[in-house]
C-alpha cells in the first residue's frame, strides 16, 4: 500500500538542511526579532524529525513530543518577545551586539 | 513519481526557500512574512507524512497565535530595515559558515553509513494522526507531562506580563 512514499532518509535530511538554515540564522543576524525567528525555525525543524519518525515507526509518543514541542515555542514566543520589548524600552536597540551590558 | 513524492518535493523546496527568505530578508516584516509561509509548507510536509491533527495545529499556533505576536511585536517597535554589519568579515559570519559545514558533513557521513533498506510510513500511520488516538495518549499515558506544560505555560504568562509592564511607581 505504501510501496511508493517518500524514503525516511529524505524526511531526515530535509529537517537537517532546515536545522542548519535556522542555526546560520541565529549566528549571522543582528536583529534580534529575526533571531528569534531563526530559533523557531529550527524548533520546527525538530518537530518534522518527531513526526516523521512517529509516523515511519508507528508509535504515537512523537507526536505527543511535538505538542509539548509547541507549548514550549508559545511560552518562549512570549517571553522572548516581552524582553525584546523591555530591552528596546532601556536600551532604545533591538540589535544584539550593541547589547553589552552582561559585558564587563 | 508518485503524488507523495510530488508534494514532498514541491512542500520541501518551499520550505527550504522560504526559510533562507527569513534569514536574509533585512526587513523584519518581509522576514516574518516569509516564516508563516515556512509554517504552512511545514504543515503540508506533516499531511505528507499522514499527521493531520499536527498540521492544523501548526497553522493554528505557529503561523496564527505565535507569527501574531511576533509581527504585533515589529509593529510596536516600528523598526526599519537592519543595517548591514559594520565589517566585512566578522566572527559570526564565519561562524554561520562553520556551523553549515559542519552539518551538512554530519548528514553526508549519515547518508554514507544509512542502512540501504527502504523503511515504509507505518501501515497505521493514518490513524494514529487522528485527534482521537493523540487526545487518548495524551490523557491516559501523557497526563503529568501535560499538567506540567499547562503550569509551564502559567509561568511563561506571568513572566512575559511581568517584564513587559511599565514600572507603577
Amino acid at each position: 500500500m505504501n510501496l511508493q512514499s517518500v524514503p525516511f532518509e529524505w524526511y531526515l535530511i530535509l529537517a537537517a538542511v532546515l536545522f542548519t538554515i535556522g542555526a546560520v540564522g541565529v549566528v549571522t543576524r543582528r536583529n534580534a526579532i529575526i533571531v528569534f525567528m531563526a530559533i523557531e525555525m529550527m524548533l520546527n525543524s525538530v518537530n518534522l524529525v518527531f513526526i516523521s519518525a512517529a509516523q515511519f515507526l508507528g508509535d504515537i509518543s512523537g507526536q505527543i513530543f511535538v505538542l509539548f514541542v509547541m507549548a514550549v515555542a508559545a511560552g518562549e514566543a512570549a517571553i522572548g518577545l516581552a524582553i525584546v520589548l523591555a530591552l528596546f524600552r532601556n536600551k532604545r536597540t533591538v540589535y544584539v551586539d550593541e547589547v553589552n551590558v552582561l559585558k564587563w | 513519481m508518485s503524488l507523495e513524492v510530488a508534494l514532498f518535493i514541491l512542500f520541501g523546496i518551499g520550505a527550504i526557500a522560504s526559510a533562507i527568505g527569513t534569514v536574509t530578508r533585512r526587513n523584519p516584516v518581509a522576514a516574518a512574512v516569509n516564516l508563516i509561509a515556512h509554517f504552512f509548507m511545514l504543515a503540508g510536509l506533516y499531511l505528507t507524512l499522514q499527521a493531520q491533527f499536527l498540521a492544523v495545529l501548526q497553522i493554528l499556533v505557529y503561523a496564527g497565535a505565535i507569527m501574531v505576536l511576533v509581527v504585533f511585536v515589529i509593529m510596536l517597535l516600528n523598526l526599519g530595515n537592519e543595517e548591514a554589519l559594520r565589517e566585512q568579515f566578522t566572527l559570526r559570519k564565519v561562524l554561520g559558515v562553520v556551523i553549515a559545514a559542519l552539518f551538512l558533513l554530519q548528514v553526508s557521513v549519515l547518508m554514507n553509513s544509512a542502512p540501504s533498506e527502504h523503511v515504509h510510513l507505518s501501515s497505521n500511520a493514518a490513524m494514529l494522526g487522528t485527534a482521537e488516538s493523540i487526545g487518548q495518549a495524551l490523557f491516559t499515558t501523557y497526563l503529568f507531562p501535560f499538567e506540567a506544560i499547562s503550569l509551564l505555560l502559567l509561568a511563561a504568562l506571568v513572566g512575559a506580563i511581568i517584564l513587559a509592564k511599565r514600572k507603577v511607581e
